[in-house]
């Protein structure tokens, strides 16, 4: 189903956690919202679930004005995120429970039928008469997704889905996520302040800060072509630099960088450690190298330049390098910003 | 397993002597000021005999006091039961205005002394009071009858239930209750099927101390009831009746009812307690293969 949100504004006593955001998301699509914390990701989530009522908007599921619908008739599956199973119950009855109380009456075998069929969708059958004390983190996020799941909600809803897990099961429990939406094809917005986790997951990431959308579009898109200094910085590591620019280049040391369409006067430089590389010699940001981190996929050198700015740079594995040693930072490639 | 023990250094605070002090002089506090008050009940109710034991106890006016008493208590706890969890559930799980008001307010019985409550209903019923003079006309009486005894029992144990339920409501959040009404679920059926199983064992908990209370709150109600013998005397007062006119066996007799109703209270309180520790509801099919210690403390902290 097609969700629409259109200018919906909520605030929180004095605080205006959302702003006048409107998303449009499409049948099918698996959309992250990524943003830090008090972006006002969670609370858009809670208002398409009905957790929260908009102070002022609409929100459109299909063609129909949900925006007064209340959570219990919304048919939304909403993913907690701390799960939120019901201590008391098994797995099974947490599963079974939607189906329990719903208006639509079910006889026990169709509960019962449906049940293992999500037990075996989320790969736990052997699990139905646990409680969700006595399972793993990772298996009780399952649990929960089977149990949003089992009332064929419209829309799923997952509120930083990995959260509280570590990193190997997150990897694991993405893919298969993606996997399970791939086969039920069903319209997923998903909450996270993970940008490796978003841009991992999502067909399409929505980025927010203050309350506000600041860019929009496919992994791809906000990856090559980050709209702002902010989305620069929150997608991954940067250096930032200032720079003067004079006839469309800005210098940054003996670097010459392409600013088209800029005015003359100071820009915010982007560079990301990747877009780096350390040279003997060349055109680019003299600098010391102050100290080496070795990790699996490479080299990271943390180097001083001549004007006292601390840089972050990755080369490649077999890069000999070390401390004092004294270079050039050569620049592949970098975003440029009007200073704000 | 010889490890010598004499020449280890003792740990922190644990010094023999210490230890041995501190030990004797708990144990002598709770001879002197618990056990043997107790004790003389029991001795003293039988002290001259089980016939005269039987014979107090089955006195008219004895049987009246624990049959009125059993009658406030069946009228009081259910009515501070279903306020309690009322009173919980909205400061728990609602923003309103007030709500840190409303919390202050709730403790208030048990800061204020028994006697300021007795008076206080004094002066709202009683004759010279607010509603006096028209309860009169309407011939209702409240004051000096079960109503005002009922009432000013409530105030007393007002806190008991909420006051359990709160903090742990407060913990518990509100994840569960949204989870469930996600989920299709009513209100009503969101509270029975999902918030109630998570706090039984501390809602009988305070139904327990709220019951205990209420048999045994003497101040407020000996205000209120007017002290008449077999008609508004409720047990305790009827222990200080007793024990002002010299009837000692008797009094002794009556009393050891009433610790009776409180040991039985408190058996069923550490009984809870136990349950409510293994919170988990236990089935036999998974006694085997899981470790079940775990179980309960996870629960709590997931």
């Amino acid at each position: 189903m097609k969700i629409r949100l259109d200018n919906v504004v909520k605030t929180f006593e004095t605080f205006r956690a959302v702003h006048g955001v409107s998303l449009e998301i499409e049948s099918g699509e698996l959309v992250a919202l990524l943003g830090p914390s008090g972006s006002g990701k969670t609370t858009i989530l809670r208002m398409v679930a009905g957790l929260e009522y908009a102070d002022a908007g609409h929100i459109y599921f299909g063609d129909e004005d949900a925006t007064d619908i209340p959570v219990r008739d919304r048919g939304v599956g909403f993913v907690f995120q701390h799960y939120a199973l019901f201590p008391h119950m098994t797995v099974a009855e947490n599963i079974a429970f939607g189906m329990k109380v719903s208006k639509v009456r079910r006889d026990k075998t169709a509960i019962d039928a449906r049940v293992t069929e999500l037990l075996r969708l989320v790969q736990l059958e052997g699990l139905a008469e646990r409680f969700p004390g006595q399972i793993s983190g990772g298996q009780r996020q399952r649990v929960a997704l089977a149990r949003a799941l089992a009332v064929d909600p419209k829309v799923l809803l997952l509120d930083e889905p990995f959260g509280a897990l570590d990193a190997n099961v997150r990897r694991d429990l993405r893919r298969w996520l993606r996997e399970i939406h791939q086969e039920l094809g069903i319209t997923t917005l998903f909450v996270t302040h993970d940008q490796e986790e978003a841009l991992d997951l999502a067909d399409r990431v929505v980025i927010l800060d203050k309350g506000q959308i600041v860019q929009q579009g496919t992994p791809e898109e906000v990856c090559r072509n980050p709209a702002s200094a902010f989305v620069m910085n929150f997608l991954g590591d940067t250096n930032r630099f200032t720079a003067a620019v004079s006839d469309g280049v800005a210098r940054l040391g003996e670097a010459r960088i392409p600013a088209p369409g800029f005015d003359d006067g100071p820009v915010e430089i982007f560079l990301r450690p990747s877009d780096l590389g350390w040279s003997s010699s060349g055109a680019g940001i003299p600098a010391t190298v102050a100290r080496v981190i070795d990790r699996p996929a490479g080299r990271r050198i943390l180097a001083l330049t001549t004007t006292g700015e601390a840089v972050e740079l990755d080369v490649a594995p077999e890069t000999q390098v070390s401390a004092r040693e004294q270079g050039i930072i050569t620049i592949e490639r970098a975003r440029v910003y009007a200073t704000g | 397993m010889n490890v010598p023990t004499r020449n280890r250094p003792p740990r922190v605070g644990d010094a023999p002597a210490f230890r041995r002090a501190l030990i004797g002089i708990v144990l002598t506090f709770v001879a002197i000021v618990i056990i043997a008050p107790l004790a003389v009940i029991g001795y003293q109710a039988f002290s001259q005999g089980f016939a005269v034991y039987a014979a107090a106890i089955s006195h008219p006016d004895t049987l009246h006091a624990i049959g009125l008493t059993v009658v406030t208590a069946l009228i009081a706890v259910p009515i501070n039961t279903a306020f309690g969890v009322a009173a919980a559930w909205a400061i728990t799980k609602f923003d309103f205005w007030g709500r840190r008001f409303l919390l202050v307010v709730i403790e208030i019985p048990f800061s204020i002394s028994p006697i300021v409550a007795g008076v206080a209903y004094l002066f709202v019923y009683g004759l010279q009071g607010l509603f006096g003079p028209a309860l009169e006309q309407a011939d209702v009486k409240i004051l000096f009858a079960l109503p005002g005894i009922v009432l000013a029992s409530m105030f007393v144990t007002a806190p008991f239930v909420a006051r359990e339920l709160i903090p742990l409501m407060q913990a518990q959040g509100r994840d569960l209750e949204e989870a469930a009404t996600s989920l299709g679920a009513s209100g009503w059926r969101t509270f029975f099927s999902v918030t109630l199983p998570n706090i039984r064992w501390a809602l009988l908990y305070g139904v327990v101390l709220c019951n205990a209370r209420v048999m045994g709150e003497f101040g407020a109600v000996s205000v209120v009831s007017g002290n008449i013998r077999g008609q508004t005397n409720t047990l305790p007062l009827h222990i200080e009746l007793l024990y002002h006119d010299y009837q000692t066996a008797g009094a002794f007799a009556a009393a050891s009812i009433l610790a009776l109703l409180a040991v039985v209270t408190l058996i069923a309180k550490v009984l809870l307690e136990r349950q409510g520790a293994g919170r988990a509801r236990r089935r036999p099919a998974l006694a085997a293969p899981v470790a079940a210690p775990k179980t309960a403390s996870a629960e709590i902290s997931s």
